[in-house]
């Protein structure tokens, strides 16, 4: 039966709350760095899903969100080959709903029951715009989750699903707009997402032949706390049935919210469990999951869990809307980056191949061609070092670097890869006090996927080096 | 085996420019000043030219040169070899003259950086991004240094307290010589404490760890040894020229420690194989180094064996290095007082040599120096390119 083979999720290191001069909302909110968008959040999601399972054996990518980098391009290929997939795979974006993450969950299902895919990745990540200071931005968080759908090894079968199509202008973003728009909000809620979910959800139930009280947990979107309580009460649900909603933690993180809420779940899940996940938007879809003994098996590396508990709180609200809300440079000037020479070394840029000799065993980045050990010509492998722990071998704090107060230093990692290979990377997701003694030589890195830089209308990524997640996860309690 | 270059060519005339912020001086203007100042110091006429080598970083033909001097369709041959530009010009331009093809040669590097309405070299942030052809390593030139200075002080186990003043001896060393020499850009002496507390680039390397950058100009006429007495009695002979070009094994081998440039062991080596020299810190009188950043010239005092490795600080807190020191390093002032002009430098580090040989230093004059040595270092350390070059006194 399809389902979930494996998930994992991404939240962005930041969060608003308390703590952050300026900030008045009583929750705190995840919030994507300068060089974070929906592309990196779902590669970081993808990877924390995949874990060891063989990255050769995926058949696709589909991509949902409602914030991929571009209107003409897909966000899908680019994450596959950061992911380091096949080429012969399908890519898809699905996109332009609050819904495209369950969209692409159900496509993913239905391309596995057809035949045509035996195991696919579905991201989802949404790192959405409202005004500085709305009601809005007290609510928009930024995440991603990712799963692999596939038929064997079942954590969690996907049993039904139903979808309702709602034309409405509730809530939408023109392709010219930065910010999301929204109607009045008494009108959008009770003629829009009270009107819908509600018999949406009743219908699927009784079409499955089951009542509330048989699912374990539901799983649904909400705009904010106030709403997303109401709904449970017209459903019916005991607290026990509510998925946490984590607005507390996260915020709404828009396509990406029910999808991270469902890995929340399967978390915490235990065989045999009903889960009945809702998502909305242009109507809504509905997805009834059985967990299966095979949960015990799969952990994410990190998961929700991880990424929540480990935070970095952003001292000023001003501070937020400089990295998060500023453009990253001139998008339409020029000045860009070359698409000849990003495609020439895509090895090097996506999925962070360096060359292994094939006659001495040296690992190298950037990709050699002549071995920089025993001269060997063109005999070498690709070797995949985006998922390789690395140590400092020594750094520059750079204080006179051209960049914003909040990224200051600049540091720059020379880096020596566990598995052999010497890199030099940007790092990021970093802090700084005393330069004699943070961010010692020596101190174990990881490789992330981020954005460089948008120029030209490009968007140019690459690796940066960051301290391991799990350092987060203490200091903030300090 | 190879034949050496040492004793088949003489300097028989040099000229340098005041470096500096040379607002009125066009490129043009430099190379007139300095290929006139070494034509009436080898008391030849322009037309005594056969051939030339021009070095420039940023002057991307010979052709300005022989305009610039107004030659008579000699050949001219543009140099770039990054840090090491003009001592490279002066490299071949020796190599033409034993080859026995001329008699009189110039060797000229010029730049003008002043022109560009930004300070600094360049460089720095959003390199190392691949998506350019070559994927160059990250960082302008400060972030090569300060990776170097941070390996440095962790593998010898030094406090920032501790290693900061030694760094800070060095800036004050080179200031104090540049005080002395009407040439330089920085004229001025400066203390400990003002390089210990200038604010901070690249940690541990603050303001007065990094060298300025400047405009400047400097010319050699070189000929064959046999003749070079038809010019002047005090002619300066070439003992030695070496050069090494890394391969960015720095950045591509684990192994590569980071404390030392391999560039500039490899390049000495070949230059003292060629002038005979197994004790440089001994032998060497005085030496023109790369100190475009006090940690480079501080580890180059280990590289070209002034120094056995780790102990420089303690040679350097000594005072060995000072003018009156053993071992003279940038009597002239070095680039922390002339600044960089890259194309130049080379052959401005040779003019003191030069002038030292035959006396003529002024207040920093050594006591009969014998041999003298040049040293240029451009980009990384292990992915760079080093130059040496020993002059010695005529017998």
């Amino acid at each position: 039966m399809v389902g979930i083979v494996s998930y994992g999720a991404y939240v962005p290191l930041r969060r608003l709350g308390r703590g952050t001069q300026g900030w008045r909302a009583p929750n705190e909110k995840a919030v994507a760095y300068y060089d974070e968008d929906s592309l990196t959040m779902a590669v970081a999601a993808a990877i924390d899903c995949v874990g060891d399972i063989d990255r050769r054996t995926i058949d696709g990518l589909y991509f949902a969100s409602t914030t991929s980098p571009y209107k003409e391009k897909l966000a899908a290929t680019t994450t596959a080959s950061a992911v380091d997939l096949r080429s012969d795979i399908l890519t898809m974006d699905v996109a332009d709903t609050l819904r495209s993450g369950t969209g692409a969950l159900r496509m993913a299902a239905d391309t596995i029951k057809a035949g045509s895919a035996r195991l696919l990745l579905v991201t989802a990540s949404d790192c959405r715009l409202a005004p500085p200071r709305s009601e809005m931005d007290q609510t928009f968080g930024d995440g991603a989750a990712a799963f692999l759908i596939g038929d064997t090894n079942v954590a969690a079968t996907i049993e039904a699903s139903y979808s309702f199509s709602n034309e409405l202008l509730d809530m939408w973003r023109s392709n010219t707009s930065r910010y999301v728009h929204t109607w009045e909000d008494r009108w959008v809620y009770e003629e829009g997402y009270f009107k819908v979910l509600p018999p949406v959800i009743a219908e699927f139930l009784k079409r499955c032949g089951l009542t509330t009280q048989d699912i374990t947990k539901f799983i649904f979107y909400g705009p904010n706390p106030r709403r997303h309580g109401e709904m449970a009460q017209k459903l019916g649900l005991k607290p026990p049935q509510i998925q946490d909603p984590l607005f507390s933690k996260m915020g709404d993180t828009g396509a990406a919210f029910v999808p991270m809420l469902l890995v929340a779940a399967l978390e915490e899940a235990k065989p045999g469990d009903k889960l009945l996940c809702a998502s909305y938007g242009d109507g809504a879809d509905v997805l009834l999951l059985r967990v299966t003994d095979q949960i015990t098996k799969v952990k994410p590396k990190r998961g929700m869990k991880v990424h929540l508990a480990s935070k970095m709180i952003v001292p000023s609200y001003e501070q937020y809307l400089g990295f998060h809300h500023q453009p990253m440079g001139n998008e339409e000037g020029g000045g860009g980056p070359s698409a000849s020479a990003i495609a020439r070394e895509r090895e090097a840029i996506y999925p962070l191949h360096g060359t292994k000799c094939r006659v001495c065993g040296t690992v190298q980045y950037p990709p050699q061609r002549v071995c920089t050990n025993c001269r060997a010509k063109d005999n070498f492998d690709y070797y995949r070092l985006s998922d390789k722990k690395a140590k400092v071998f020594t750094r520059v704090l750079d204080y006179a670097a051209p960049v914003p107060a909040y990224d200051s230093p600049s540091v720059d990692m020379m880096i020596d890869w566990e598995c052999g290979g010497r890199g030099n990377f940007e790092m990021t997701d970093k802090r700084i006090n005393d330069p004699r003694t943070d961010l010692p030589i020596g101190m174990e890195v990881e490789m992330t996927f981020r954005k460089l830089r948008v120029g030209g209308g490009i968007h140019h990524y690459w690796w940066k080096c960051m301290p391991l997640r799990e350092s987060w996860l203490e200091k903030e309690e300090k | 085996m190879a034949e050496s270059i040492k004793d088949k060519v003489a300097i028989v005339g040099m000229g340098c420019v005041k470096f500096g912020e040379n607002w009125e001086q066009s490129a043009e203007d430099m190379m007139i000043d300095a290929a006139y100042e070494a034509y009436e110091d080898a008391g030849i006429e322009p037309k005594d030219i056969q051939a030339a080598w021009f070095g420039s970083t940023q002057i991307g033909q010979g052709e300005p040169l022989a305009t610039a001097l107004k030659f008579d369709y000699i050949p001219v041959t543009r140099v770039e070899n990054l840090c090491a530009t003009a001592t490279d010009a002066f490299r071949n331009a020796c190599f033409a003259v034993a080859s026995g093809m001329y008699d009189v040669v110039m060797a000229l590097g010029c730049e003008k950086l002043k022109d560009t309405g930004r300070g600094g070299l360049g460089g720095g942030g959003g390199g190392g991004a691949p998506g350019s052809a070559l994927m160059v390593p990250a960082g302008g030139p400060f972030h090569y240094f300060s990776r170097m200075a941070n390996r440095y002080m962790e593998h010898y186990g030094w406090r920032y307290e501790e290693f900061k003043p030694i760094l800070a001896k060095i800036a004050v060393k080179n200031h104090y010589n540049g005080s002395l020499n009407p040439k330089a850009h920085f004229q001025r002496p400066i203390t400990e404490e003002q390089a210990i507390n200038a604010p901070m680039m690249a940690w541990p390397l603050g303001l007065y760890d990094c060298c300025g950058v400047s405009d400047g100009a400097a010319a050699a006429i070189i000929t064959r040894a046999d003749i070079a007495k038809n010019f002047r009695d005090d002619y300066v002979l070439v003992k030695g020229l070496g050069l090494a070009v890394g391969a960015r094994q720095g950045y591509l081998q684990q192994s590569y420690d980071m404390v030392h440039m391999e560039e500039t062991v490899r390049a000495a080596q070949q230059a003292y194989a060629q002038a005979g020299i197994k004790d440089p810190y001994k032998e060497i009188d005085l030496a023109e180094v790369h100190d475009c950043f006090t940690i480079t010239e501080l580890v180059i005092m280990e590289d070209l064996g002034f120094a056995p490795r780790g102990r420089a600080p303690e040679y350097v807190k000594e005072g060995r290095f000072n003018l009156d020191g053993d071992l003279a390093v940038n009597p002239d002032g070095g680039l922390k007082s002339f600044g960089h002009p890259i194309g130049a430098s080379g052959l401005r580090m040779l003019y003191e040599v030069y002038k030292q040989m035959q006396g003529k230093a002024g207040p920093r004059q050594r006591k009969n120096p014998t041999l003298g040595l040049t040293h240029n270092f451009g980009l990384n350390p292990g992915s760079g390119v080093a130059s040496v070059c020993i002059l010695g006194q005529r017998d």
